[in-house]
């Protein structure tokens, strides 16, 4: 079947009167979770995977669509009304976004990030309705080898390159690995890291997992170390744009939405390398250079654009490939797992209406956003007035009801406890917390290749790279591996290099 | 434990070395698990339950070890910030045991006095701990979520949350 008619299909049935309505329910969620500190679309969808096991797969995917794409457009309000981003994709905005609502200008920045937003989400989901297809057509000609090996450098991939330590994200997989062997061997049926306690033996939920690490983790973790004097939000009024703004905002929208799709849909793409490229792409690219710094629009739209462009770019190797690369898409993995539905190349295939119902979606998503963002800032805004006590007790209390009514057993509120733990510890020692996670979920799957593949080459290794897919992949990973290495190389050979970041990115304001 | 003043000094500042601990704890607790595990020869899995436990064991091992020789070198990870936290101030203890303290007698009562007096323990706890003093709006609060929750669950996902003491009032 050819895109566009599939892609009709999928309009007709997300907008069915049920699943719009689970489409706005989904916006709305993510908005706000996205505008209030402590909480991301990865653990609202965490949290909601136990209450959507009485829907619809395709509703709850279109709901959590919402929840996806609300999220980013929720996370640059805040990072332009308060000066502290709250995820790593939104450190760059906040760099100009707040130095514009600091300057009388945040009805601006504001506007220029939903409409950028808007125009980068649209483009990236159509680059990912033509791009997914042709994905999966390359991806069924290939076998567990070539799994194998994408696996192992989607892993490695966001191990080695996001974080600010290396080696913190490795001790973080290895962690994840281990959480993920804990249950029944699928092949031998004998139990591993159980120890004896029978509700170990089905392995831990990963509901649990993830509201542990992600809910109660930050919830302690903020509860620790919470701010005495409460921030100022700098109050706004309804956005728009001059027609000066509109001419400045146009071209980093599109270079943003450039930026973003390719990177987002790389296994180690994430949000922050776009944003920042884009970021400096502007700075130079710019007629008023000296504005950067100061509260330049295009240091917004730009950044803004290849986020949410980025957004959907991830998507694609979670729908073609079912290889997450970001919190929200593992996630969405787990949930596809537990409605049981195999994820991978087949997925288009054997789920067809509901994949495109899921894209079409994200195209009413966009649409809605843009909508309810737009004359409800200063609503959304007032969210961030919420008293945190009633904030992080909400939190822990939601956790506790998500991840208990998976199973009705006090049990798994003790695993909860104990991860949780985990996650406050991560928080401490500066583990990334996105290994950790893909480790739990990629990890029972990655072993299942292997043994496949071993299997099929009858236990001998030269197995693994007897496709030539798997060869280049794996040259991939070697490239990562030994990148720092190749690094001081070149700076040896050229030394007196420029630093990368600006004097005034958003890393420094994390501390004020 | 036995420690030279130059090895306490050392140690000083480190409590990071705890993590270094846990992931070679973690690493061997792996390793003895897949060792005890029966490995039939099988022409259909010559990988076996304990390969890639062993591998997982390495991996954590090999971390603990690097983690431990940066932490002595002076590394330090980077602790997360985020809106609401305020990293100038040391961790305050004093709000997350109480917190902790909630949860736990959440885990306690929840099968035996119901979730909707587990659950407004836990959120009135969590609330007091987080330094709400409205002490009569806060419990009116956690009263109505939990009940709305439990009503919420069972009417609109058939989800039946535990009465407990509660039975039949419910």
């Amino acid at each position: 079947m050819d895109v566009f008619s599939s892609l009709m299909d999928g309009f007709a049935t997300a907008l069915t009167p049920m699943n719009f309505l689970y489409a706005v329910i989904g916006v709305v969620l993510g908005t706000a979770v996205g505008v209030l500190p402590g909480l991301g679309p990865a653990m609202t969808v965490a949290l909601l995977l136990p209450v959507t096991y009485a829907l619809e797969p395709t509703s709850a995917f279109i709901m959590f669509a919402g929840i996806y794409y609300g999220g980013m457009y929720g996370g640059s309000t805040t990072s332009i009304l308060l000066n502290t981003p709250g995820e790593s994709s939104s450190v760059v905005t906040a760099i100009e976004g707040n130095k514009m609502a600091k300057a009388g200008r945040a009805a601006q920045a504001l506007a220029t990030a939903a409409i950028g937003s808007f125009v980068a989400g649209t483009i990236g989901t159509t680059l990912l309705a033509v791009c997914a297809p042709i994905v999966v057509q390359f991806a069924v000609s290939l076998g567990s080898p070539s799994y194998f090996a994408i696996m192992v450098l989607a892993l490695l991939a966001v191990t080695a390159v996001l974080g600010s330590s290396r080696l913190r994200g490795f001790a973080a997989l290895g962690l994840g690995l281990a959480i993920g062997l804990v249950g029944m061997d699928s092949v031998t049926g004998q139990q591993r890291l159980t120890f004896g306690m029978p509700l170990l033996a089905d392995g831990l939920d990963i509901v649990v997992v993830a509201v542990a690490i992600f809910a109660v983790g930050e919830a302690l973790w903020v509860a620790a170390h919470l701010r005495r004097t409460p921030l100022h939000v700098i109050p706004v009024g309804r956005p728009w744009m001059g027609k000066q703004d509109w001419k400045r905002s146009w071209k980093p929208w599109l270079r943003g939405t450039a930026f973003g799709f390719p990177f987002g849909a790389l296994p180690a793409g994430g949000a922050e390398i776009p944003t920042f490229l884009s970021y400096v792409t502007e700075k130079r690219l710019s007629k008023h250079p000296e504005e950067f710094g100061h509260g330049a629009i295009e240091g917004v739209a730009g950044p803004e654009a290849a986020n949410n462009a980025a957004a959907a770019g991830t998507l694609t190797p979670m729908l073609a490939l079912g290889l997450p690369t970001n919190a929200t898409a593992a996630v969405m993995l787990a949930a596809f797992t537990s409605y049981g539905i195999q994820p991978g190349p087949q997925l288009f295939a054997s789920q067809g209406p509901l994949v495109w119902a899921l894209i079409a979606s994200l195209f009413i998503g966009n649409l809605l956003l843009l909508i309810i963002n737009l004359p409800l800032a200063p609503l959304w805004a007032k969210l961030l007035q919420l008293p945190r006590p009633y904030l992080y007790a909400g939190i822990l209390f939601f956790a506790t009801l998500g991840a208990y009514s998976v199973n009705l057993q006090a049990f798994d509120l003790v695993i909860l406890l104990v991860l949780g733990a985990l996650g406050f510890m991560m928080r401490r020692f500066g583990l990334p917390v996105l290994p950790l996670i893909l480790g739990v979920i990629l990890g029972p799957r990655l072993e299942g290749q292997l043994r496949k593949t071993l299997q099929l080459s009858a236990g001998n290794p030269a197995g693994l790279w007897s496709e030539p897919i798997a060869v280049g992949i794996y040259v991939i990973v070697a490239v990562i591996l030994l990148w720092p290495l190749l690094m001081r190389l070149w700076r040896k050979a050229r030394p007196g290099r420029r630093p990368l970041l600006p004097a005034n990115s958003g890393a420094a304001d994390y501390s004020d | 434990m036995s420690s030279s003043p130059t090895l306490a000094s050392r140690l000083k500042g480190r409590s990071e070395l705890g993590v270094a601990l846990l992931l070679g704890a973690a690493g061997v607790m792996v390793f003895l698990d897949a060792n005890g595990l029966a490995t039939p020869y099988s022409k259909s899995d010559p990988v076996g339950p304990r390969t890639v436990p062993f591998i997982v064991a390495g991996l954590l091992v090999v971390c603990a070890v690097l983690l431990a020789v940066n932490v002595l070198r002076g590394g330090k990870g980077e602790a997360e910030g985020g809106e609401d936290v305020d990293l100038a101030h040391p961790a305050d203890w004093k709000t997350v045991l109480p917190l902790v303290g909630a949860f736990i007698a959440n885990i306690l009562l929840i099968d035996w006095a119901g979730w909707v007096i587990s659950g407004t323990v836990l959120f009135w706890g969590s609330v007091w701990a987080l330094g709400g003093r409205h002490y009569v709006r806060d419990g009116l609060i956690s009263l109505a979520l939990s009940i709305l929750t439990f009503y919420g669950f069972f009417l609109g996902l058939g989800i039946a949350l535990p009465a407990g003491l509660l039975e039949g009032i419910l």
